[in-house]
């Protein structure tokens, strides 16, 4: 009982018992599924916010921890290890939060086989807080591995034309990345005789060369998830076929457990190794910035530019990360939470119009705003915050990034490279402002487009948002602003972590 | 020979006579009451699955020791005997929709069950030799039982040519290692081997015997008959030979190498290596093209034996050697409730006509039946080596015994095949879940009792694998 009662426990396997009671529902019944699964959610987001209220920030050691032994035998160390620290806090409440606002958002969207797909997303909830919560290698893996599972099906069964070929494509890319980071795993537990992340910590000592190895080999499972340029291919396929609500959460969490990766692991695990990557890492995060930008300016669908947009932020969040300074992986994580915030609520935007016009070529929108004021201005709101504008949450972030960045150019963390890679980067800034203002010019203003008059003609005009639509975004909405405008609790959550974090790092 | 022989090979001896019997007992039986049979089988089966886990503990020799009891033989007669169970309770249905329902097929299980049980206990490299036979032929026979089938009959006659070939290699490489060891006994191997340098007789003897085994395992490039005798086969043998012929082909392999042959690992190590990542190379790139299931499991089952022989590997590093055997070990039970698994659905699916065997023939499945599309799933996921299931934990524990050792860039060859595995593995999942269609599901209660039970322990058992880590890394082969 003990076990099943820890807090951190709960928040992971609580949606277990929505999939188990999903089981029996019969199919036809699909509102009882979708009350059921989003109650679910609900609880589960509920208990996350007690995790909160229990935490306390200033303790730079892991809470809330529950450690049992499990396969312990045969040279086998392997423990049910959960805690919850300054590095994981905020992605945990984040997954929490956007679970049930996808399940919402899926409430129209998805009418085919309602069962299994709140079922895979009760899974994929599972998985998701098990990585940010697990604190053994072993019980780390299978938890990042097993959220590949409900994710393929979501995106293969409920995605658009080319889901069986983006599904395929985001299974062998993450999973071709990850398997090599077994192997790591399992050299640092033969090792350490402990999967157990802080022992391992403490213990230390990793020779420097073999520290490179693995540090690549988690580096690239990480990458690949990031996904950091060149990796990245993967991720418009799967975001454009994916179904709304697989769109917001791998934007929002999935990508994320790459760079909490790199947070968790790759720094603290090999300290040497992370401070001689810095600069290469910061470069590959630089010619993300740029080139996702780039690209984003390119598209002429909606999702797709968004993707490339990501890999753009996620650029900043690694950029932010092997900065190596507090300002720099504060910022990364804060980034972290924004692009969940901002892009997840763009793909629920998007998924809302797109629901009723069935195209995302945003060329054919155009003069929205006349008809859809209330969209409009939550679109508007989430633009501004996905391009930084000050006072919305992404110039906080992105702010505080370079601000790392900057910081790590002069103190040699960057030894070459210097400042050049932060002001690079700042470019990107200005880059976001370019794509996103001409997506939301051509969707927005201007005459009526194409696609709006042919749904009027029709007799299906487009309608504003709806109550259930505008109680979806309104959280994030709400997230963008307190961010923006005040972000001190937030930074204050993980400042101790982090500048323990910074502290055990051998910097030049 | 006293009573204490018997004693030794107890539950072997129980079947056998329990197989004479039902040999005769069968003959009463009616036609359309074949069933019975099937129902006395089982019973002789979970007679001598009891004796053998009142084993648990027991030590000794027999036989003038030619035969070993020890914790390594306990433990794979009970996989055998389990695995045999399994055959039974696979075969039931299937055999009287085929309309193949004769008494013979379930004397001729028990009788290759025999042989397999033995090839775990025999320490004499004669024995081992018998032991080989009485396997093998039962089920050349069993091959070619849809009789007037000519896919079946191919199947046999192919299985048996080339296993009376591949006997030969073996009987050859016995001669050859008496020839240089005056002896047939592992010990008595062991102990001429490495009294003196090895004499490349021995060696060359040592090889014929490898490549005698890696037929019966179907290692890369002994394998050519496997896809051919597995698609023509009945379903239901295909299922049980693919695991009880390889798990006792591993078990005689495991034997004689790690008792007999550790002064050769100079020589046999990089043989091994060389083996196995050809054998995971060659199984997992072939089955990318294979539009039939069963051929697409036959060359799963290859890529598995190359998985399963990396544990062989460090066999000659005395440190490493029993976490190797204990992994080698642990994956076969592994394999063997994966594989048992997907070859039940695979029956589910089959129809009489022979239709259904197509890859392509899933699409749809997760519609109308989505228990067996789940279970489905998870037996592709497992084969995979991916969480939550035991193929996962059983590629783990493989791969930690290869880095153990020292092996990296084999263990970096697992994973990567382990990559390319996925993409056919998921192509099943992907008809069942994601394309339309209409297939045809055969309901029964033994079959569906089957791949439903084995789904739950793929899943289950991966996450408390605590007992069987312990079971596997104590069945240890004494050294007497």
């Amino acid at each position: 009982m003990e076990f099943i009662l820890q807090p951190l426990t709960l928040v992971i396997f609580f949606p277990l018992v929505g999939v188990f009671a999903l089981l029996f529902i019969p199919k036809e019944n699909k509102d009882a599924m979708r009350w059921t699964t989003l109650i679910v959610a609900l609880i589960t987001f509920g208990i996350s916010i007690c995790v909160l209220t229990m935490f306390r920030a200033a303790d730079v050691n892991l809470q809330l921890v529950a450690r049992y032994d499990w396969i312990v035998v045969g040279g086998w160390n392997i423990q049910y290890f959960l805690g919850v620290d300054g590095l994981s806090i905020l992605l945990v409440l984040l997954t929490t939060l956007l679970t049930w606002i996808s399940i919402l958002s899926a409430w129209t969207a998805v009418e085919e086989r309602v069962k299994e797909f709140m079922i895979f997303f009760l899974l994929l909830e599972v998985g998701m807080n098990g990585v940010f919560l697990a604190q053994d290698l072993f019980l780390f893996y299978i938890f990042w591995e097993f959220t590949l599972v409900p994710m393929y099906f979501i995106i293969g069964i409920w995605g658009g034309p080319r889901r069986i070929y983006a599904a395929l494509k985001f299974f062998l890319y993450t999973m071709a990345g990850s398997i090599l980071m077994l192997l790591a795993i399992l050299w640092l537990g033969i090792y350490g005789n402990t999967f157990s992340v802080p022992d391992l910590i403490a213990r230390g000592g990793i020779p420097v060369n073999i520290q490179m190895w693995l540090f690549i080999a988690f580096a690239l499972a990480f990458a690949i998830k990031v996904p950091m340029w060149p990796l990245h291919s993967w991720l418009p396929d799967a975001h454009v076929e994916a179904p709304t609500a697989g769109s917001v959460i791998l934007a929002g969490v999935l990508l994320k457990l790459g760079t909490y990766g790199f947070v968790r692991f790759n720094l603290p695990l090999f300290p040497e190794a992370a401070v001689s990557a810095a600069p290469w890492m910061a470069l590959l995060a630089a010619i993300g910035i740029i080139y996702g930008a780039a690209v984003s300016y390119a598209q002429a669908d909606i999702k797709k530019l968004v993707a490339y947009s990501s890999v753009s932020h996620l650029g900043f969040v690694m950029l932010g990360v092997f900065a190596l300074n507090p300002e720099g992986v504060a910022g990364g994580i804060l980034q972290m939470i924004n692009h969940g915030v901002s892009t997840g609520a763009l793909f629920l935007l998007v998924g809302m119009i797109y629901e009723q016009t069935h195209t995302r070529e945003f060329r054919l929108y155009g003069g929205l705003w006349k008809i859809t004021p209330v969209f409009g201005t939550i679109y508007l709101i989430t633009s501004m915050s996905s391009m930084g504008l000050p006072g919305l949450n992404g110039f906080v972030g992105e702010f505080t990034v370079l601000l790392g960045a900057w910081g790590a150019g002069q103190n040699g963390v960057f030894y070459w490279g210097g400042v050049w890679l932060a002001a690079i980067s700042a470019l990107g800034v200005i880059m976001a402002a370019v794509y996103i203002l001409y997506m939301f010019q051509r969707m927005f203003m201007g005459p009526l487009g194409e696609i709006v008059e042919e749904a009027k003609k029709h007799g299906r005009p487009i309608r504003d948002l709806n109550w259930r639509e505008i109680a979806v975004i309104a959280p994030l909405v709400i997230l963008m602003f307190w961010i923006g405008l005040y972000p001190a609790p937030f930074f204050n959550l993980m400042a101790p972590a982090v500048n323990h974090l910074v502290g055990m790092l051998p910097l030049p | 020979m006293t009573f204490s022989d018997f004693t030794t090979i107890l539950p072997v001896a129980i079947l056998a006579v329990w197989a004479c019997a039902l040999l005769v007992a069968d003959l009463f039986i009616p036609k359309d009451r074949k069933g019975a049979t099937a129902l006395l089988a089982a019973l002789g089966l979970a007679i001598s699955l009891g004796y053998t886990l009142s084993q648990i503990g027991d030590e000794r020799l027999g036989f003038s020791g030619m035969v070993a009891l020890d914790g390594f033989s306990i433990f794979l007669n009970a996989l055998i005997l389990v695995c045999g169970l399994l055959g039974v309770a696979l075969a039931y249905d299937y055999l009287k929709r085929m309309n193949i329902e004769r008494g013979e097929y379930y004397v001729l299980l028990l009788f290759s069950s025999i042989g397999a049980m033995l090839m775990a206990q025999a320490i004499d490299l004669i024995i081992v030799f018998l032991a080989l036979e009485l396997l093998s032929i039962p089920l050349y026979v069993l091959s070619a039982f849809a009789r007037s089938n000519v896919n079946s009959e191919e199947a046999g006659l192919k299985y048996f040519l080339l296993g009376a070939f591949s006997s030969g290699f073996l009987v050859y490489g016995i001669a050859l290692i008496f020839g240089a060891a005056h002896t047939t006994n592992l010990y008595a191997i062991l102990a001429a081997a490495s009294a003196s340098t090895v004499s490349p007789l021995l060696a060359f003897g040592a090889a014929l015997v490898l490549i005698g085994f890696g037929f019966k395992i179907a290692a890369v490039p002994f394998h050519m008959w496997t896809p051919d005798a597995y698609q023509g086969a009945p379903t239901a043998v295909t299922a049980f030979m693919s695991s009880s012929a390889k798990i006792a082909g591993f078990a005689a392999l495991l034997r004689v190498f790690v008792t007999a042959f550790s002064p050769l690992a100079v020589n046999m190590t990089d043989v091994l290596w060389g083996l196995s990542a050809l054998t995971m190379v060659v199984g997992n790139i072939i089955a990318i093209t294979q539009t039939d299931i069963k051929r697409m499991l036959a060359y799963s089952s290859i890529a598995h034996a190359g998985y399963i022989l990396m544990a062989f590997v460090p066999y000659g590093n005395a440190a490493v050697a029993p976490v190797s055997v204990a992994a080698g070990l642990f994956y076969l039970i592994v394999y063997a409730v994966t594989n048992f698994g997907a070859w039940g659905v695979v029956i589910a699916v089959e129809r009489t006509e022979g239709k259904g065997l197509a890859i392509s023939d899933y699409s749809g499945l997760a519609k109308n039946h989505p228990t067996l599309a789940a279970a489905m799933s998870i037996f592709m996921v497992s084969l995979i080596g991916f969480p939550p299931t035991l193929g996962l934990v059983g590629k783990v524990y493989l791969f930690r015994a290869v880095i153990d050792g020292g092996f990296v860039v084999l263990a970096v060859i697992g994973v990567l095949t382990s990559i390319i595995s996925a993409f056919y593995y998921l192509r099943v999942v992907v008809n069942m879940y994601m394309r339309d269609g209409e297939p045809a599901v055969r309901r029964e209660f033994w079959l569906d009792f089957t791949w439903g039970a084995l789904a739950f322990l793929t899943v289950f058992l991966s996450l408390i694998p605590q007992t069987l880590f312990a079971w596997a890394s104590s069945a240890l082969m004494k050294l007497f």
